[in-house]
């Protein structure tokens, strides 16, 4: 309970923050607007004009919120109006492209951990991966794939992996190698082999690194679902609902769209928190 | 003539770094006698834990030989001839006491049935009977070393190699251990092995105690001791006792004098 007060002290700054800077940033449309009709406004009707347009350049929070509520619980959610079929359109691709990978994260992680001239052969290249603009490379791939006659929800996930497999490799690698000399000594007393050193010692002392760089993973996995629903001209998605917001000039729907992804990585970051608690706690290593 | 269990000739260990060759060990000689209580003692760098080392095959001598049981070392591994105890306990944190001991038994792939019995033959051994269910962060440092001491004896290795497994403890506790570690080698009659810096410690639980000095690491005196097999912590306050101390103590002088 004693965490509660920092918290809603720090939103509500950030709530008359944004009020303010809404005020702000709308009196211009505003004040455009009165000269042409030739009146003159008080600043109390520009607060409440700037908090009330339909297109504002900054919208009010409660129009957000008020967006928000509209469009996720006020529509049937096979609509394509509806946020709620939106973001499950868009946590699909995420969750696909999360576990293809952390598949392939894992997987490197091992090939690198036991073999000498893969981590000086893949190593580098994975780095490299992570070095290009998502943005300049997800529409070749969404283009490549959508002639290859792939669309829809793999061109979205593979994307999304391209994010995901990498914190995921580096925080394995470090976990594989977490072992002391001590305790790999210990292993060789008992003239174990590889596979014994893997699967009892390397494998567990792993998963404390493995979940934090799944936190980091699976966000990025939206972040590129989201991205790969920029510009594929795709019609249903979080991504979409952004650029048909940005095409159309409606600020709100960006807002609201953006709300709706940051709500949709905190759950997923959480929900990979909860089953971090959950295994640690059976493993005994309960932080 | 009984062969001893394991046998030193002229063994040599030198470490190649960078900048230039350590003598870890030079011309070691020693013999140790199936029941033996041996203690290794010498100030760091004097190479006592690379020569425990070199028995568990786990560094190779570049000079010399050296056989375990009539085996080379590396083969004596394979035998499963030695437990070795570290001076951490290094049990794995995700695996109660019971599944730590479980270990060594599941990697050299014991029954199941055999394993559990097995474990609460040992934990008993080791006074740590009812927490087998128990974590380690849930033990006291003593605790966990005694687990750490029945996961070595959990298979049947003759020989019980130990690098200063009581060095991170209090004085109390390692009296303690010290005086259970002698019923325990009285109870199994196994071959011992064991380093440690402290000469009370030496003195107390050995029938031979090896004197090493360093810069090259070697030995300078071995001391079979008089005392009975019997000993009672008592006994530290004997004559005969402060005498071998005393002449322990000479010869880590001497060694650190040259």
């Amino acid at each position: 309970m004693r965490n509660i007060l920092p918290i809603l002290t720090v939103l509500l700054v950030i709530v008359a923050v944004w009020y303010a800077a809404a005020i702000k940033m709308n009196a211009a449309w505003t004040y455009a607007q009165a000269n042409r009709a030739g009146t003159e406004v008080t600043f109390s009707e520009v607060v409440r004009d700037t908090l009330n347009q339909e297109r504002p350049v900054l919208p009010a929070p409660h129009q957000v919120a008020a967006e928000l509520w509209a469009t996720t619980a006020q529509k049937k959610i096979t609509s394509k109006r509806s946020l709620v079929f939106h973001g499950w359109v868009t946590l699909s691709a995420t969750l696909l492209g999360f576990a293809i990978g952390t598949t392939a994260g894992i997987l490197l992680a091992i090939g690198i951990t036991h073999n000498r001239a893969m981590e000086l052969g893949v190593m580098p290249w994975a780095i490299a991966s992570q070095t290009i603009p998502i943005l300049a490379i997800a529409p070749m791939i969404i283009v490549v794939l959508n002639s290859m006659g792939i669309s829809g929800l793999i061109p979205k996930s593979i994307i999304a992996a391209y994010l995901s497999f990498f914190p995921v490799a580096v925080g394995m690698v470090k976990g594989l190698r977490a072992p002391d000399a001590m305790q790999l000594d210990l292993m060789r007393t008992y003239s174990a082999s590889d596979n014994q050193t893997f699967w009892k010692l390397r494998l567990p002392s792993s998963m404390p690194y493995l979940f934090a760089s799944l936190k980091v993973g699976v966000a990025a996995s939206l972040v590129g679902t989201i991205v790969a629903e920029l510009p594929s001209g795709a019609t249903r998605g979080l991504g979409a609902r952004l650029l048909s917001g940005s095409y159309y000039g409606q600020t709100v729907q960006i807002w609201s769209a953006l709300f709706a992804a940051a709500l949709l990585a905190a759950s997923l970051v959480i929900i990979v928190g909860v089953i971090e608690k959950i295994t640690l706690r059976k493993m005994g290593m309960a932080a | 003539m009984k062969k001893p269990v394991i046998d030193a000739s002229g063994v040599d260990l030198t470490f190649q770094t960078k900048d230039a060759p350590v003598h870890a060990l030079k011309d070691v000689n020693l013999q140790i006698d199936k029941g033996d209580f041996v203690s290794f003692i010498g100030p760091s760098g004097c190479g006592k834990t690379t020569l425990l080392r070199c028995i568990a095959a786990l560094e190779t001598p570049t000079g010399g030989s050296l056989t375990v049981n009539g085996l080379s070392p590396d083969e004596a591994r394979k035998a499963r001839s030695y437990g070795y105890v570290f001076q951490a306990a290094g049990l794995y944190p995700w695996r109660t006491i019971e599944k730590n001991i479980k270990l060594p038994l599941e990697i050299m792939g014991y029954p199941k049935a055999e394993m559990d019995e097995r474990v609460k033959r040992v934990l008993d051994l080791v006074d740590l009977s009812g927490f087998g269910k128990k974590f380690p962060w849930q033990l006291s440092g003593g605790m966990q070393q005694r687990a750490s001491i029945a996961r070595a004896l959990a298979f049947d290795a003759d020989i019980l190699l130990m690098d200063e497994p009581f060095g991170a403890l209090d004085e109390i506790v390692r009296d303690k251990l010290n005086e259970e570690l002698l019923k325990l080698w009285d109870r199994t009659g196994k071959t011992i092995c064991f380093v440690t810096h402290s000469i009370p410690e030496a003195v107390y639980l050995s029938t031979k105690i090896v004197v090493m000095s360093p810069r090259p690491g070697r030995i300078t005196d071995v001391i079979e001791s008089p005392l009975p097999r019997e000993r009672p912590l008592e006994i530290r306050d004997t004559p005969e006792f402060i005498e071998i101390a005393h002449r322990v103590r000479e010869g880590l002088r001497e060694g650190h004098n040259t």
